[in-house]
């Protein structure tokens, strides 16, 4: 069961994802990319993490995507233009075969790296990592990375607000 | 029988058929009461047609509904027009899941071990239901956006904005709740409450945290988008806001959602201040009744308050929602920690 | 039998499918996705490793890198709002006026 869990979750993460960069309606790759944190919360939830999935659609989910969809809807993204001719038959249109072969090159790479850990069987952990566990580890032990991220997002804040003002002029 | 499955799973699935069809009966309900409730007030009777006092008129208006022609304009994007009211629906209903309702019962000894009566319970049960509303936002928003109109557009645009912005005040309201609690399952949370002061004042959460309950209700108003929160989709201004360009099942399925959405708030409202199913004189296997009476109470107060009060403009109503009630639940988020170090 | 591997090349195949949005994408909303793709992938691989180690650790950084990534999606987006209102366009080769 939690084996056809996870192959569901990831197939669909996946496919998500590959059709977030492969489609060119900006509308539709937001809502797949929603699409795939989705997957990424069931999987998190198979792993034993039920906050951070929570988190994720909550902070992911709920607030990111709805920032970019709003830009989308305001800017009324256009589909994409296509590429201007070549620079050189290496780079291809704007370096489209280069990029793709980078791509590729990444992906295996990674995936021959991973693929000879030592690790096979999970440890067992039985109990579910309650929240109060994550709540001492962020408050007590990582307590000077808490603030630091709370003065992170008060600069965001304040940054966005400010590139994103009408000019007067 | 040993091709059935275990009686606990029978149970399982049972317990979800009838939460399903209980949410799906309660928006009917929600119908005829609001309508009659709505007449009384306006001092005239109301459907009185169809059945006894017209209980029967919802069925009524769902199958005038069913037998509309479904429209959609040309230039509407067909997928995102067709899977916005679904996810409006599909977050409305998944919201309850985790909502106890009831004591543990065996069902009068059918079964071995009592299950509780609840779809399940996680260990982060309000979280969860607050993600859940999070998502409900995205089938106002691909409503308002993929009708391809002005008053969709502006209306989507807007309840959205509405929905976001009162998110924050609901979840810190929430936070104050859990802080007392010490736990973020919702049975636990319930079974906290229980016992009495005096022997007889019940220790509910709602007289240690009366202004958190007035900020819950609040954000709860404005996230299901009811007056006195209901700009976005006025008559009077944007002739029906996002759902303009839907007709018939779909907008059927855009007010069941709103339905549902509702009784979820006073579900969780319930749960997290007026003690649950917790009552006294009725034995534990009935207790699913008094949650019923205490949801019924906040869904009366809901109608109540919608032909009672004006409505906010959209200014104002945003203005409230940031200037008022978040300093608000910040202070009372802020008053709560104080007194529970204090007095834990 | 899930092991680690699987989700390590999960998340790998995922954090390669984001770098291949980088590259081959013309319009800047769908790169910031792609970045939010890679994103996502290195938080598989925390929870994952974390919960293979029995330490509660990889959660702790997850919840870090998903503020990190709220901030720099706010700031993104301001930052192409601002560029949408100079040049009308998103396409990253209009914005090559400093280019050598």
């Amino acid at each position: 069961m939690d084996v056809f869990a996870f192959y569901a979750f990831g197939a669909v993460a996946i496919l998500a994802s590959l059709l977030v960069i492969g489609q060119g309606n900006p509308m539709h790759s937001v809502m797949l990319l929603i699409v795939s944190f989705g997957a990424l919360a069931g999987l998190y939830v198979l792993l034993d993490a039920p906050f951070t999935a929570v988190t994720q659609i909550i902070v992911y989910a709920g607030a990111i995507m709805v920032l970019f969809l709003f830009v989308v809807m305001l800017l009324n993204v256009p589909r994409e233009e296509p590429a201007p001719p070549g620079v050189s038959a290496l780079l291809g249109p704007t370096g489209t075969r280069l990029g793709a072969l980078l791509s590729l090159l990444l992906g295996v790479e990674i995936v021959w790296a991973l693929a000879d850990m030592g690790i096979r069987r999970p440890e067992s952990t039985a109990s579910v990592s309650s929240v109060a566990l994550i709540g001492s580890a962020i408050f007590l032990r990582h307590a000077f990375a808490f603030e630091a991220t709370s003065v992170l997002i008060l600069v965001a804040m304040i940054g966005a607000v400010v590139l994103a003002r009408r000019e007067h002029s | 029988m040993s091709w059935l499955p275990s009686p606990e799973i029978i149970a399982q699935l049972g317990l979800i058929v009838v939460v399903f069809n209980m949410l799906v009966l309660s928006a009917a309900f929600m119908v005829w009461m609001e309508r009659k409730v709505c007449a009384y007030i306006q001092d005239r009777s109301g459907p009185n047609r169809v059945g006894f006092e017209g209980v029967l008129q919802p069925f009524a208006d769902v199958i005038k509904l069913l037998f509309k022609e479904q429209l959609k304009p040309k230039a509407a994007d067909t997928i995102l027009f067709a899977i916005a009211p679904l996810v409006s629906t599909t977050a409305a209903f998944a919201a309850f899941s985790v909502v106890p309702f009831g004591t543990e019962t065996t069902l009068f000894g059918l079964l071995d071990r009592p299950i509780p009566l609840e779809i399940t319970d996680v260990n982060v049960a309000v979280l969860v239901i607050f993600a859940i509303t999070s998502m409900g936002i995205y089938g106002i928003v691909l409503a308002g956006w993929s009708s391809n109109s002005k008053y969709s557009l502006l209306g989507g645009l807007r309840s959205s904005a509405q929905m976001i912005s009162y998110e924050l005040s609901y979840g810190l309201a929430m936070a104050a709740v859990i802080m007392m609690a010490g736990s973020l399952s919702l049975r636990e949370i319930v079974m906290n409450q229980s016992g009495y002061w005096l022997g007889f004042i019940p220790r509910w959460y709602i007289w240690l945290q009366p202004l958190g309950f007035f900020i819950y209700l609040t954000a709860g108003v404005a996230e299901t988008n009811r007056a006195p929160f209901d700009f976005p989709e006025a008559e009077q201004e944007l002739v029906a806001g996002y759902h303009t360009e839907y007709s018939s099942m779909s907008f059927a399925m855009f007010f069941l959602a709103e339905y549902v959405n509702m009784v979820t708030v006073s579900a969780v409202a319930t749960s997290l201040y007026l003690g649950g199913w917790l009552g006294p004189f009725l034995p534990d296997w009935l207790s699913w009744i008094w949650f019923l009476v205490k949801v019924f109470l906040i869904l009366f107060f809901y109608v109540w308050m919608r032909w009672t009060l004006p409505r906010y403009r959209y200014d104002q109503l945003m203005e409230f929602g940031w200037k008022f009630l978040l300093p608000i639940a910040v202070l009372n988020l802020f008053v709560t920690a104080a007194i529970v170090l204090w007095v834990g | 039998m899930v092991t680690l591997n699987s989700y390590l090349v999960l998340s790998g195949l995922l954090f390669a499918i984001g770098t291949a949005g980088v590259f081959l994408r013309r319009n800047l909303i769908t790169v910031l996705l792609s970045i939010e793709i890679m994103l996502n992938a290195v938080n598989l691989t925390f929870v994952a490793v974390g919960r293979f180690r029995g330490s509660v650790d990889g959660q702790v950084i997850t919840f870090f890198v998903m503020t990190v990534a709220a901030a720099e999606a706010a700031i993104g987006l301001a930052l192409i709002i601002a560029l949408f209102r100079h040049r009308e366009t998103l396409s990253p080769d209009a914005f090559t006026s400093l280019k050598w």
